[in-house]
Formats: structure tokens, sequence, C-alpha cells
């Protein structure tokens, strides 16, 4: 590990200044993920900027608006009452994630920040564009099980890990920055990036900007909702696919949905045409798939990860029976 | 013996000191100046170092020192003579790399960051070759060497003129033991010529003896202190370059020097169950008796050193069969050299032969059971000798009885409960049962305190404890009253452990210096002690810690009194024990059976293990308690082996791409069932004085194939590429 130095501001316009006036500066608070690309040699910050004292961890209902400071921790969101009773979806997807000693130090501003867990991207002898562009990918042509099936690029098939970002990316939630320009709200849909021809850019914040909440506006995805992992153990393993589902349901016949999947994509994958597929339709099983195969219809796999297609189509057909029947 | 000890539960002699943090392992330790070290490791993974530029690293903060070839000293005892390539990995001994993670040079700092930041200052250039680490694509450089014999009994191939046969093929991938501790090595030259270690190992004495011929030192002035293990499964039983390189460090040094490497090394430093290729023939009569058995098996090795084990062994005597015939052979990759990993060759074998029983079973509308107990061999049909002891009958019917095996349907995927198909399978296990050479020393002191020493080890299973049960049933001492100290290579030899004989070698050794202390004290007593003076010592009983006259149960007295009344502070014992003449009248093995209830989920291909029942024929159990564990242990294994664990290559880098806990993945609590475990707990009347045979193994020998099995009694889907992960299914189950 190389060495570095660590502040830590109380302030939030300190913590800015430390990290937009220093190239090499980064935030850090729970580390999960951090700490461990430090180790692996993938980056080398010389100036970790702890933000843990700024006053970011409030959970509140506002109105029709659920704040979510940054620094509240994946296991205290999980548990929170109010995020259990309207928000139960993003409960069960951060249960999902990790392990509990993980969600004990994890945020969710740092669970939005984390980086792939591609095994070329972590291996510094191995090729990737995402830790050094122009170095080839070292997953297209490889070891590929665990890659992007949808939105990826000749630049790199990587996938976001996150769990509660499939959630949140559902549940249309706003994410809110601050940072040396002031303040700005993105789309969470609209935060992350696909690969393109930059993989080395996960999302849209610029160079100091910090997040600083995660805000969702109350909906009626309170009830029939279902997050489904599917992965390789029972539990601590990322997901092969997840599936966030959310049905407005009156009658059996479906109002409006929400579908998300993880695992497949360099960010929190929503279906939107899979959505608009299920809207004012009667929730069977047919039409369940009818809206799975939608989803998949744009999906490119690799030599190992084919699997993912049918797992997809499975999974969301699962999620959507599981979020009808509730 | 008066048995007031074992075929008990009894909680761990050093279990409060390893919840508390009181236990010392090796990276614990701390001698005075330590140093520490980190390695750097090759990328490239055939080819030869062109360079090594330590400029950087040397002038980097705290830096004592970057060792490699260049500057190493000596290893004594590595030939020089280069005509046999296979010689292990002579570590800093030239510029030839022969595998991708292959130590070049260690660095030294006074702290362990220091270390490690300069490890990324090393600049080191290579001349890169063409590799190969794919065993399917090598498989024309397969070959035998001399200890490698083709094993055939009757007829050769006679399977294929059976009237119902089953031929498959089964793939086991690398796997890694990761421990949760990992490998590393406290060095120290006390002097030019006396070595100090702190080690991880199985067996202190085998490491002694390895650097004594590499070092060409005295034994005794090798020391090597191991309390405590924090798990191993077959990576610590040799010596690794690692530590090699470490010694070395520390040689040049002059000071004491620690190294423990990552998590990432542990699959490329420390050894591995080897992948392996296995093709089976099996014929049995219309009426399921089986007529031929043929087992091939392709195994990989590093380039340097032939690994062998018992791949094939479990299919020249598991079942009753007249026509019998093995091969073995290996294929030399780019790869460090396997180690036995739990369960070693017998565990890769069991998967083959098992899972090919099932699916004969199959064929012959069988029962898999009943087809067992067709073909259930009453004698040991390689050997042609008689079992010590065999009750695997009254373990197929326990374990049977207890998952229900009522419940199962033949026909696949009948079953469904909770949405999920239900698939029941069942395996056997065996491992050979063995009894080593060991000995002990035992002191006991006039306050009536036993201190038992011996150079054994304990890697979790509870040595001490199991120990320290035989000890109090051999002498009638309160086991609170027994100390049994391990790890430290100047007590008293004991192999190293492995192969499930530990109880039964050091038990035995124990046993006998019980005995032999007994003696002492009997003399003791007829030549000092005015109540037994009359007496011969044949007239002497010892019982419950006391001497007993046989003529006059009022006389009787405590063992300690005897110390007491003639003022010795202490009186000693040592004694030497081993397996005899029994060993070529008997065949020994231990066996076991596991049984899985399994649900699958149809549309995801997600297994989970609903319920484990494992029944072990194991002779006599000395702790309930410690054995149970380590059955449940090698459960959890098992389940590593069927369902999560493979470590996986990019064979154009020769790189593993999921070297690390969160990707390579070891069972956690939600992937373990509820796990009955059962034992016959029958004494085996001739291995050894307590009747005890090993369970380590056969606690995880033959699991996949009882998750396998149960996966196809699910899904009608057989799964022969272990791990079965759900892509192996998706879209394949029946409809």
């Amino acid at each position: 590990m190389n060495q570095f130095t660590y502040i830590r501001p109380s302030n939030q316009q300190a913590a800015i200044d430390a990290v937009s006036k220093d190239a090499q500066a980064r935030f850090i608070a729970g580390g999960t993920n951090l700490l461990d690309l430090m180790k692996s040699g993938v980056i080398a910050p010389e100036k970790l900027v702890d933000i843990n004292r700024l006053p970011l961890k409030e959970i509140q209902l506002n109105g029709n608006i659920l704040h979510i400071g940054a620094l509240a921790l994946n296991s205290d969101v999980a548990a929170h009452q109010q995020v259990k009773k309207n928000f139960p979806l993003l409960s069960q997807a951060l249960l999902a994630g990790a392990s509990q000693q993980l969600r004990n130090m994890a945020t969710v501003g740092g669970n939005m920040m984390q980086r792939t867990r591609c095994g070329y991207f972590y291996d510094t002898a191995m090729p990737c564009n995402k830790r050094q562009p122009g170095s080839g990918c070292g997953a297209i042509g490889g070891i590929n099980r665990m890659h992007a099936i949808f939105g990826a690029s000749d630049q790199c098939i990587a996938v976001h890990p996150s769990d509660m970002c499939i959630a949140l990316v559902a549940l249309d939630a706003t994410v809110l920055v601050s940072g040396p320009k002031g303040n700005r709200h993105i789309p969470f849909a609209d935060f992350h990036r696909l690969p393109g021809n930059t993989p080395d850019k996960d999302n849209n914040l610029s160079k100091g900007e910090l997040i600083t909440a995660v805000e969702l506006p109350t909906s009626p995805y309170q009830h029939h909702v279902h997050y489904l992992k599917v992965r390789d153990r029972a539990s601590y393993a990322f997901a092969l696919v997840s599936v966030a589902a959310a049905l407005d349901l009156s009658n059996n016949t479906i109002r409006s949905a929400r579908l998300a999947m993880g695992g497949v994509a360099h960010k929190p994958w929503r279906l939107y045409e899979a959505e608009n597929a299920l809207a004012g339709k009667t929730a069977t099983e047919e039409n369940f798939r009818i809206a799975a195969n939608v989803a998949v219809q744009n999906a490119k796999p690799h030599k190992h990860n084919t699997f993912k297609v049918d797992l997809a189509v499975n999974s969301i057909i699962i999620a959507l029976k599981k979020a009808a029947t509730v | 013996m008066k048995k007031q000890a074992t075929e008990k539960s009894m909680d761990r002699v050093d279990g409060r000191l390893k919840v508390t943090g009181g236990a010392k392992y090796f990276a614990d330790h701390q001698p005075e100046g330590m140093l520490y070290a980190a390695l750097v490791c090759s990328p490239i993974t055939s080819g030869r170092i062109r360079n090594i530029d330590t400029k950087k690293a040397l002038h980097a903060p705290g830096v004592s020192d970057v060792v490699s070839h260049l500057n190493a000293p000596p290893v004594p005892g590595y030939k020089t003579d280069n005509t046999n390539p296979k010689q292990g990995l002579k570590i800093f001994y030239d510029d030839r790399i022969y595998s991708n993670g292959q130590p070049v040079a260690i660095v030294v700092a006074d702290t362990f960051e220091r270390a490690v930041y300069a490890v990324s200052l090393v600049e080191v250039q290579y001349d890169q070759e063409v590799h190969a680490t794919d065993i399917n694509a090598n498989l024309n450089k397969a070959f035998q060497n001399k200890n490698m014999k083709d094993y055939v009994r009757g007829e050769v191939d006679a399977w294929k003129k059976a009237p119902v046969t089953v031929e498959a093929e089964y793939n086991i991938p690398i796997e890694v033991h990761n421990p949760m501790e990992l490998a590393g090595i406290i060095a120290h030259w006390e002097t030019p010529d006396a070595l100090t270690l702190y080690a991880k190992t199985q067996g202190v004495k085998s490491v002694q003896q390895t650097l004594k011929s590499l070092f060409q030192i005295p034994e005794q002035n090798i020391t090597v202190h191991s309390q405590f293990v924090g798990g191993a499964f077959g990576m610590a039983l040799r010596i690794w370059p690692l530590e090699v390189a470490t010694i070395l460090a520390a040689k040049k040094i002059r000071k004491p020097v620690k190294l423990v490497i990552t998590r990432e090394q542990m699959f490329t430093l420390a050894g591995y169950r080897p992948a392996a290729i296995q093709k089976i023939g099996l014929g049995a009569t219309e009426d399921g008796k089986l007529t031929g058995i043929t087992h091939h098996a392709v195994a990989i090795t590093s380039p340097y050193e032939d690994f062998t084990e018992a791949i094939t062994g479990m299919s020249k005597f598991m079942y009753e069969c007249p026509n019998v015939n093995t091969t073995y052979q290996l294929v030399p990759l780019n790869l460090s050299t396997p180690v036995w990993m739990r369960g070693p060759g017998e565990a890769t074998g069991a998967f083959a032969l098992e899972s090919a029983m099932d699916e004969l079973a199959y064929k012959l509308k069988l029962d898999p059971l009943e087809f067992r107990l067709r073909n259930h061999a009453d004698t040991d049909p390689e050997k042609n000798l008689p079992f010590s002891s065999k009750y695997l009958k009254e373990a197929y019917q326990t374990g049977a009885e207890k998952i229900g095996w009522s419940k199962r349907r033949m026909q696949p995927g009948e079953l469904q409960e909770e949405d999920m198909l239900v698939g029941y399978g069942m395996s056997s296990g065996t491992f050979g049962a063995g009894r080593g050479r060991a000995s002990a020393n035992a002191v006991l002191k006039a306050d009536g305190t036993l201190t038992i020493r011996s150079a054994a080890a304990d890697i979790g299973p509870g040595t001490a404890t199991a120990m320290v049960q035989i000890a109090a049933d051999a002498t009638g001492i309160d086991p609170a009253k027994i100390k049994f100290l391990l790890g430290e290579s100047a007590y008293p030899d004991a192999p190293r452990q492995g192969g499930s004989s530990t109880v039964s070698t050091v038990g035995s050794a124990v046993t006998d210096v019980c005995n032999a202390l007994q003696q002492k004290l009997a003399e003791l007593a007829v030549t000092g002690h005015p109540d037994f003076k009359t007496l011969k010592i044949s007239d002497i009983i010892f019982e419950n810690g006391q001497l007993l006259a046989a003529t006059n149960s009022n006389i009787r007295i405590p063992y300690q009194n005897i110390l007491q009344q003639q003022q010795l502070p202490e009186i000693q014992a040592t004694a030497s024990s081993q397996g005899g003449e029994e060993r070529r009248k008997y065949s020994f093995y231990s066996f076991s059976v596991h049984f899985t209830k399994i649900h699958v989920h149809p549309a995801t291909g997600v297994i989970r293990i609903k319920h484990v029942v494992s029944v072990a024929d194991a002779g006599t159990i000395v702790n309930t308690k410690t054995s149970a564990s380590q059955m449940i242990g090698g459960v959890v294994g098992g389940i590593g082996m069927a369902l999560t664990e493979e470590a996986i290559l990019d064979h154009r880098f020769g790189r593993f791409v999921n070297n690390n806990y969160a990707d390579y993945h070891v069972p956690v609590n939600a992937d373990v069932p509820p796990t009955d475990v059962f034992f016959i707990n029958k004494k085996d009347p001739y291995i050894n004085p307590m009747g005890s045979k090993g369970l380590g193994e056969i606690a995880l020998i033959g699991f996949a194939a009882a998750v396998s099995n149960a996966v196809f009694n699910a899904t009608c889907k057989r799964v022969r590429d272990l791990p079965i992960t759900p892509d192996k299914i998706l879209g394949k189950i029946s409809s």
C-alpha cells in the first residue's frame, strides 16, 4: 500500500475543498470497498478525506419524500421502520447485499460508489480498460461468467455489484450532490454510466462532488414488491442476476410496474420496456413471461454467461410472481 | 482400561484460550528485533528473470534488504545436478519461472506496511515463454512415474461385457484449502547454525527433518514451535518455498523475520487439491451384482514435482467385484505443486465412483442403497484380508432411517415442496485407518498432576483434549489434573497430523506411556511403600488414580502419595508405540455414509441442501463432541466441493481470477443445513489400545456425490463437473 495522508474534516465544505483541490484525494466513508482497492494496488490515493464526521446520517420521511443521508449505514437503512413499511423493496435489496458485518460499516453513498468486482479490474497484472485505459479488456475472451449481458462495450463488460442500487433505480430515487460548484440533483438512473469508450468512469460525479443524500418519493410500490437475488452461495456472494420487482396492483390488474436488474450491466439496469409491457395487463404468469422476454431482447451474452439470459427471464418471472402474491 | 473419560463429550481443554484470544498462533509471536517480510511474485507463468532492480525498494523507508536468487545465501541441501528436473522448487536458486505467483524476491522491512509498499518498488524484468495451465489442452503430456502402477484384478475392462453398464467422465476443478489462517513463518537464526521457527505446520518434527536436510545443520539445532494452527486441511503438511524464502532472508539479515502471505498468494504458494479428469466404467448383472470396474484418472501437478494421491484407491476395494482395473496419470502444468487436501485423492475418486454407482443403480432400476448393499465387500477384495472392523451396513441403515430415505422416490423430479424440486442422495466414503509410530513423555508430580508431551499437532480437531481423555482412561486420573502439550519439536517424536491418524498413533503412545508410568509407580510401591512391600508388581491394580493390592482391597493408595512418601518431586516415563503384526493380518479402514436431502429451484437452478445425515464407522469415539464437530466440518468442506468451490484460471495468463474470499466461495453458514452426525462407536479390536479408527477424512469423502446424486434425483440431470453451480442445472430441469 502506498503512503497516504488522512484528514477528518468536520464540515462539508472543508471536505469538498479537500478533495476538489487535490487531484490525488479521495473521500472515504465505510471504506469497505476503497480499502480493498488500495490493498490490491488498483488505486493509490495520496490523501483520504474521512467524511464520517459530517452530519449525513439521518433517515427521515419529509412529506412525500424519504430522505436518506449518504452516511446512513446499510444496516440502519434496511432496519429502519419507515423504510420497511413504505419502501420494503429497498430494505430487501440491502439485506441481500454483502454480509451483516459489511452492512454495519457500509454507507449508502459508499454503496453507490462501489466499483466492479471483475477479477481483471482487481488484478494489476492483467489488462483492464477500467483500471488502466487502453490496456484492453481481460474479460472479453477471458473468464466472463459474472459479466454483463446488457449495455456493455468492446472496451468493458464489467457489472455494477450493488443490490441496494437496483432497488433505488427501480424506485426512481434522486441523488443529492454537493460540490465545488454548488448543489445538484441527479436522477438515480443517470447517476451510473455505461462503459462506452470510458469504462474508467463509473458515474457522472465531477471531481470533488460529494453525495450527501438519496431521496425517494413515496409511491404505490409499498406492498407488491420482491427483490430476488440469484447467487452461487446462499449469502455473501455477488449476484449472478438480481431482480427488483414492484407492482401497483388493482384487482390483479397491473396499473404500473417497476423492474430493474443487477448483475447484468455496468449500471443498475432499469427495464423500462418490460415495465411498459406490464402496464394495464393482468398479473398472470403469461404476462410476466411476455415482459421478461421483452426485457432480454437486446441481451448480448459472452462465452461463459449465456445462461444469464435464461436466468434473467426466469428470475424476472419469479420476482413478479412473488411481488404479485405478497 | 476402565473408561471414565472417553466416549463422552468433553469441552476442549484449550477452548477458552481460543475464544478469548489467549491462544498464540505462529504470527502472534514477536521475537525481539523481528522484521517483516513480503514477497515479490512473478506475474508471468513461464520463463526467466532477466533482471531485478531493487534500488528503489532498498531506498524506501525502513527496508532492510531485498533477497532474491541474485544474493540469497545458498541452500546447501539443494541439488546442483539438474539432470532430474523433479527436485521441487528451489527458491531463489536461479532465474527460472515455472508458475505464476512464484516468489522471485522477498523484501524485509521494519513494518509490515513498509515491506508491502517496497514490494511495489522492486522492478523485475522477465523473458516470457509459452506456458500451459489447462489440463484439457495438455492431456497429451500425461505420464506415469515409476511409483504409479496400473492395477488389474481379474480381467481388464470387464465392465464392457456386462448386461448393464455405465460409462461416464467426472471432472473436479482446482480447490484451494483456504483455511482462515494464512500461511507463513517466523524464522530466526540464533547463531549461524541454530534456527528457531514459529511455524504454521501439521508436524513440527517434519519441519525439523526437512530443514535439517536443506540447511544441513544438526536436528537439535532446529527448534520448531507450533502450538496453535488456525486450520490447514492439508496445506501445512509440508514446507513450502515461502518458508524457505523467509529462512533465507533471516539468515542473510541475521534477525528474526516474519512472513504472512496474502489471501491471493494462498492460491499459488501453499498447495491445492489438483484438478482431475476421471473416466469410470461400471458393469453389473441384471440383478445388480458388479462384474467390472474400470477407473482411469488424470490429475495435474507442477513442472518440478510429481504429486500423487490415492484417487483410484477406493475403486479397488469398496465393492465386491471380480474384475477391477485402474490407471492414474499426471499432467505437468505451469502451476505450483498440489498437496493433500482433506479427504485427499479418495475424495476425488469417491466423487466419480459413488456418482457412477448411482448412475448404474438407475439403469438397474434399483435403489442406490440396495445396490450398494448387494455389492458390499465383506472382506477386502484388494488385499484379500478380513477388515479389522466394518460396520458399514449399520451405518447405511442408520443414515437411511435418519434422513427419511423411505420418502425418496426413484423417479427423478417427482417430489416437490415449497415450489422446489426435492431430491435425496447418498454415498459411501472410506479412508485407511492408519497407525504410525509416536512417542510420548509423561511426568507425574507429587501434587498429583500429570503432564504428557509429544510433538503432535492440532490443526483444529482437538488433539490435546482427546489425549487428556485417553490418559485419564489409562491412569484413572481426573482429566482436570492432566495436561497434554504438543507442537514443540523438542518433545518426543510424533508424525504429522494428517491421514486421520493422530488419535490412533499418538493416542497409542499416550496409553503406553501411562502404562509405563504406572509400572514405575508399582516398582516404587513394592520397593519402598510399607503397605505394598510384601507384594509383587503383578499383584498391583491401577484404578481411579490409585494403586490397589489385588489381594486386599483395603490396601489402596493414590499415585501421588507414593511420590510424597518417598519424597520424590516427580517421576517420569517415555514410551514409543506403533502398530505390529496385526497390520499384516487385517485390512484397516474407516467408513462413512452421507445422506442428503436437497431443494433445487427449478427456474434458477439454485440448490439448497436442507438436511444432511452423516454416519461414521470410526471405531471407538474418544470425544463425541469434538468428533461430531469434525464430522460437521467435513460436511461443510464437502458442500464447498459439491456446490461452490473452484479456483478459476485464465489460461491465457496462467493466473487465477477469483483468488479471494469474496469470489472463491467457501460455504457460509447459510449454506450449511441442519447436519446430524451419528457414530457407530464400536471398538476396532485390532487397530490400537483405544479401538479408534480415524474420521477426519471420511467426514468429507463421498459427500460431493451424495449431493450430485440428490441433484439427479431432484432434476433428472446428472452434473459430472464440480462445483454444481446454478448455471449447470438451469434449463436442464426435467419438465
